[in-house]
């Protein structure tokens, strides 16, 4: 099936946040946020704006009802700042005019004034004064101090990983109107409902139950619709409460850069030990992670970097040590991988150390430590249906590894002024969400008399195919056509306490819920069925091509028919099912558990080549073998490896986050942040499918696959230092992603700089 | 500052209430209520917004991609402009069904904006590359790897289809019909407003509209892209002359230039997205005084002379006189650049243009140069050097064309001129690379020009 959201999308007639139509007598929201990253604000003049044309209302912190907090994991954040700022975008009031022209013409009559403090961006000197937003956690695995002795060769290095913007093309945004009973309802572009809700309940002040959040889709997300779009749902809902009017709030591209957090920036220390095999004995990594100005869901996300920390690979002995420092960056946030990637990219950087020191490929050290059946991760957890190897020699026979190498090695002794690399990459992800209790979801199946049918569950569509895939699955349970079930709207109305749509886990948790709430209706079908037809209440009924079969041979009676002899008989066609992830847990006391259903495993052979004279480049090709599982769809299985490859390609080559001297984003338009376009994704992506059954815990063994693939795309920055160290012939070249065209040119002629 | 503005928007014929400053997109979506136009940056980078403008060519009607967050109402007047919802038939065209089968739709949030750039490409005769029709288009979910496979299909269907005019269209359900009562419609509509003085002049409004949309919706405007005197290119007593309001992709596409300079398409390749192209005009760029104009950097190395008018008044001046320092140039109030004009090439006469940026395609330069060299026996007679993003203005590299001139081309000659060039530039530190980049970057880009000219890397070192 393909993405049942497709015709729409390709008309023109997917309606998200920003194309509903508005109730009469709309406000539009406009933002005012601070100017500097650090400092106190001595003056707050909002005087013009509220004077201005058109402004109904101009709110801040005084105006907040309940509490101003929106903080999800710590209660560290405000929704507006009040006296102090702690980076730069930081919202301090809301203008709500007429028309958003409006709104934007009085933000401009805000006056501020701010004693301005000197700006920390950098995590190490956070860390230096201690300046941690949850203590410093260690993941450890046997007895590295012991171990170092017995290793033939120790490597040590540092490792710098920048961050990444989302730049889901659809800019955050809300629109709210007030309810009944002084109620609010908000349409917001969340990838979390209950989180907008739970927020918007505390600013206002009131029960969750007065707060709707209805979600239809979002134009991309990539985490950073998971925590960050509570801020602007909230003050949708606030203005929509304080004047009692609609209130529309969508940021412009340029705020929304500017406001919200982006992939955690890491730096980290790595100390690598192997034995004469090139077996790898000891690791030590110390990360620091950039977390930016509040919590918002760093420890998560920095737990995650320990849980990936030794990637595919077993090594019996293992420290790995994360510090989440606070910094005066907007609050770093869930990007896909959450975390995950940048532990995987430091423990590369280790390897590929071990292999330039050694004069060995890295793929030789990673292939002789690649994880087997039973090996045990530094949390605890052993490694079951463990496809490392069985993905990396299906990827290395394949697309035939040595022969590409040779190629590379051939072509790069032929050429002077261009170079090639190769890199592979092996992936381990683990699935399900790390915070055990989120591993929860809920399905509402709704039969209606004519025998369709309406779906809701707490997954958000964001263009990952997770309604796609509700509607397989439904249609599936009741061997009923596509066209008769609807996947309704996200929301906490219909679908409370939800997790948010994040952790690639939404279609397991949320297609297993709903294939207990399908099954509970079709057993009461079953028995109206034996009533109908006067069969024994021990006879085989099943469902099939939209008839009730026996014995599973089909009879007469149509879906149709029994749905409405069940109505008449009175026997109730809906269900609310509800949905844990057995069997997960993990103890952050011992740091030890099993926090994950299963992982997902792939390899990927990443080419680059490098045009030395100007230090442009380009991906040439990316061949994966990818641990499906059994895809339950094809076709949005295959996008999402092919788009996480891309966006992994985009973070470790062109996507650059820069920063003047003083903590202020310079990188914050698409003019100066730069992400992939047509041209340079890679030439060639083979994409092959590890045939396996899949896997129990993955929805119709249907593996989970929207995060993991973006880590092949750190097999770009190996493959293209490769090509540079190919030219210049040296070994010293920092670990530092991304490797922009100034790095690699850098690089490549760092011995003969003009003089200037 | 409102005015009735005549347009066709899809099927129907619209007289618009607005102010000609207001821009299309933010007209389509909250006036006209047509949502398939999506918002994306405001700044022509991502492409979610574009519609095709469609205007009479010698009674045809050509159709070209913009990116309506960029397009004043007033570049409207007289055109046909075509939505998602203005190629949508009662089932999904060969196009949507090719995004449908190959998944290349995910969010769907840019979908609108590739499908109505490759109906585009479906509308344009002769040679297509439907990859560059799409140029400006970002999608971040799919890696792009469907669409190229859509786009392979949509191909595929153009060719067995023996497509070729907006009737082939029609008849394969690619188009509504309505498409084809458009020529005579817009005959009717012609519009011949007359030039008025104003405070901004608007040609494509490329940059303009990025960096003040809001200001510019309450001025009071001229436009000139559709002023017909101002789009031709032609040869005159040896030298070419391009009207002041020829676009890039003109350039890019014009016979004469390419039988002139066939490595043209290569270089304006780098210019921009199609979309942004298809806007942008020459006397856009030379004004708008960026000194990472790429235009102006090609145009300084040809070494060429701007015609500039006020009302009756004329003259003319070298384009390196033009800038006097950053956004300051010698245009007067009210003068505009009626036109561009440089020497065609003799024979032994080598044009190149560099330019590496963050990203190759759709960016702003690090860096960017050009050199027009004119090498008789072994020595370079002529040599005209410019260079952006190194200096406040686009800069012509004086004492390094000086410096080349009358040389032998010989690496010695080729290192040392870099060595000049790194010693008239002032480079800064920004989003686009640090200062000590941008030298280095220089010299390579230097080196590059010569390289396939004789000179081998080895002997540069």
């Amino acid at each position: 099936m393909k993405n049942i959201d497709a015709v729409n999308h390709t008309r023109g007639t997917s309606v998200y946040a920003d194309d509903i139509p508005v109730r009469e007598g709309c406000l539009f929201g406009a933002v005012v946020a601070s100017t500097i990253p650090r400092g106190e604000i001595t003056k707050l003049d909002l005087t013009a704006a509220h004077r201005a044309p058109g402004v109904a209302w101009v709110a801040d912190a005084a105006n907040i009802p309940g509490e101003n907090q929106i903080g999800n994991i710590l209660p560290d954040e405000t929704l507006f700042a009040e006296n102090e700022v702690h980076f730069e975008g930081q919202p301090i009031a809301l203008i709500l005019a007429a028309t958003e022209k409006q709104a934007r013409a009085a933000h401009n009559l805000v006056v501020i004034e701010y004693d301005e403090k000197r700006a920390v961006t950098d995590p190490r000197e956070a860390a230096e004064q201690g300046d941690f937003i949850v203590p410093p956690r260690t993941f450890e695995l046997g007895d590295p101090d012991a171990a170092w002795s017995a290793c033939a060769h120790v490597f040590e290095g540092r490792a710098d990983i920048g961050g990444q913007e989302h730049l889901y093309i659809e800019t955050q945004g809300a629109y709210a109107y007030p309810t009944e009973g002084s109620g609010v309802h908000v349409t917001s572009s969340t990838q979390g409902p209950t989180a907008v809700q739970r927020a918007t309940a505390r600013v206002l002040g009131m029960p969750m139950h007065k707060i709707i959040v209805d979600v239809r889709r979002l134009g991309g997300a990539f985490g950073g619709k998971e925590d960050q779009a509570t801020a602007w749902g909230v003050m949708a809902a606030l203005g929509a409460h304080l004047t009692g009017r609609p209130v529309k709030l969508v940021l412009h591209r340029m705020d929304d850069m500017r406001m919200t957090g982006k992939r955690h920036p890491y730096s980290a220390d790595f100390k690598i030990g192997l034995d004469s095999d090139l077996k790898i004995r000891a690791y030590e990594v110390s990360f620091f992670q950039n977390a930016g100005a509040s919590c918002d869901l760093s420890p998560a996300v920095l737990e995650r970097t320990l849980f990936h920390a030794t990637n595919s690979y077993f090594i019996p002995n293992v420290r790995a040590t994360a510090r989440s420092c606070r910094t005066n960056l907007a609050p770093n946030t869930a990007f896909r991988g959450f975390g995950g990637p940048q532990g995987m990219f430091v423990m590369e950087a280790a390897i590929a150390r071990a292999g330039e020191a050694l004069h060995v490929a890295a793929s030789e050290i990673q292939r002789r430590n690649l994880l087997a059946e039973g090996d045990t991760f530094p949390f605890g957890q052993t490694s079951a249906a463990c496809r490392a190897q069985a993905t990396w020699d299906k990827c290395s026979d394949h697309y035939d590894l040595p022969a590409m190498q040779g190629d590379v090695d051939a072509f790069n002794a032929d050429n002077t002024l261009v170079k090639k690399g190769l890199a592979v990459m092996p992936v381990c992800f683990g699935i399900s969400f790390t915070k055990t209790h989120m591993n929860q979801a809920r399905a509402l199946v709704h039969v209606y008399q004519d025998g369709s049918v309406g779906v809701s569950t707490g997954a958000v569509e964001m263009g990952q195919g997770v309604n796609t895939k509700l509607l397989q699955v439904t249609s599936h349970e009741f061997a009923i056509d596509p066209s008769r079930v609807k996947i309704e709207t996200t929301n906490t109305t219909r679908i409370a306490n939800t997790s948010p749509t994040a952790a690639s886990a939404s279609s397991d948790l949320n297609g297993k819920a709903l294939q207990i709430a399908c099954g509970a209706v079709r057993e009461r079908l079953f028995e109206v069925a034996r009533k109908t037809l006067g069969l024994a209440s021990d006879c085989r009924v099943g469902l099939r091509d939209e008839r009730v079969t026996v014995d599973d041979a089909p009879l007469e009676l149509t879906w149709d028919q029994v749905v409405l002899e069940a109505f008449l008989s009175r026997v109730n066609l809906s269900e609310h099912a509800h949905y844990a992830t057995p069997g997960v847990h993990f103890d952050p006391e011992t740091e030890k558990g099993e926090p994950f259903a299963y992982h997902v495993y792939g390899t990927a052979i990443v080419i680059g080549k490098v045009d030395c004279l100007r230090g442009r480049y380009e991906i040439e090709a990316v061949h994966v073998v990818h641990d499906f599982g059994k895809s339950m769809n094809e076709s949005v299985d295959r996008g999402q490896v092919e788009g996480g490859i891309v966006q992994g390609l985009g973070w470790m080559t062109m996507e650059e986050l820069c920063y003047d001297e003083s903590g202020r984003l310079l990188s914050d338009a698409l003019s100066t942040y730069k992400v992939p376009d047509i041209y340079s994704a890679p030439r060639t992506m083979n994409i092959e499918s590890l045939a396996t059954e899949g896997h129990p815990m993955a929805l119709f063994g249907s593996k989970a696959v929207g995060e993991p693939p973006l880590m092949y795309g750190i097999g770009g920055y190996f493959a293209l230092r490769s090509a540079v160290l190919a030219f210049t012939g040296s070994d010293a070249l920092a670990f530092s992603a991304p490797i922009t065209p100034e790095k690699a040119l850098l690089a490549l002629h760092v011995g003969s700089l003009p003089p200037n | 500052m409102r005015q009735g503005i005549s347009f066709i928007l899809n099927a129907a014929s619209t007289v618009a209430d607005v102010s000609p400053g207001m821009l299309l997109v933010d007209y389509l979506r909250y006036d006209a209520r047509l949502t398939g136009t999506k918002i994306g940056c405001r700044e022509g980078d991502c492409g979610a917004c574009t519609v095709l403008l469609g205007e009479l060519r010698d009674g045809e009607v050509v159709y070209t991609n913009v990116t309506s967050c960029l397009v004043p109402m007033g570049n409207v007047a007289g055109k046909h402009v075509v939505t998602v919802e203005g190629v949508n038939g009662p089932e999904p065209n060969m196009i949507q069904a090719a995004f449908i089968e190959e998944g290349a739709s995910q969010c769907g949030f840019c979908t609108p904006g590739f499908i109505v750039s490759l109906a585009g490409h479906c509308l344009e005769r002769g040679d297509r590359d439907a990859t560059a029709a799409i140029s400006g288009n970002i999608c971040r979910c799919t890696g792009y790897k469907s669409i190229e496979r859509a786009v392979a299909r949509v191909a595929d269907h153009l060719r067995e289809e023996g497509v070729d005019s907006v009737s082939d269209l029609v008849r394969t359900g690619t188009l509504p019909s309505w498409f084809q009562s458009i020529p005579g419609r817009l005959t009717e509509l012609a519009v011949d407003e007359p030039a008025r003085e104003a405070a901004v002049l608007v040609g494509g409004g490329t940059d303009l509209f990025v960096q003040r949309p809001a200001e510019l919706e309450d001025e009071s405007l001229r436009f000139n892209a559709d002023r017909k005197e101002l789009r031709e290119i032609r040869l005159e007593r040896g030298a070419c002359v391009l009207g002041g309001s020829v676009t890039v992709e003109e350039v890019a596409r014009s016979t004469l230039l390419n039988s002139l300079f066939p490595d043209i398409p290569k270089f304006t390749k780098l210019f921009g997205s199609q979309p942004i192209r298809n806007m942008a005009t020459v006397a856009g760029n030379i004004a708008n005084a960026s000194p990472i104009g790429d235009m102006t950097i090609l145009f300084l190395a040809l070494d060429a002379s701007i015609n500039l008018r006020i009302r009756d008044a004329r003259r003319s001046l070298d384009l390196r006189e033009f800038y006097r320092g950053y956004k300051d140039t010698a245009l007067g109030q009210n003068e505009e650049i009626e036109s561009l004009e440089f020497a065609g090439p003799q024979p032994g006469t080598f044009l190149n243009f560099e330019k590496v940026s963050k990203r190759t395609w759709l960016d702003i330069a690090s860096v960017n140069t050009a050199i027009r060299c004119h090498v008789e026996d072994g020595v370079i007679v002529v040599a005209h050097c410019s260079a952006g993003g190194v200096a406040p203005v686009p800069l012509y590299l004086a004492q390094t064309s000086a410096f080349l001139t009358g040389k032998p081309l010989v690496a010695e000659t080729v290192r040392e001129a870099a060595v000049v060039a790194d010693g008239e530039i002032a480079p800064i530190s920004d989003a686009r690379g640090s200062a000590t980049y941008k030298r280095l970057l220089l010299r390579q880009l230097i080196y590059a020009h010569f390289l396939p000219h004789g000179i081998s890397w080895g002997d540069l070192q």
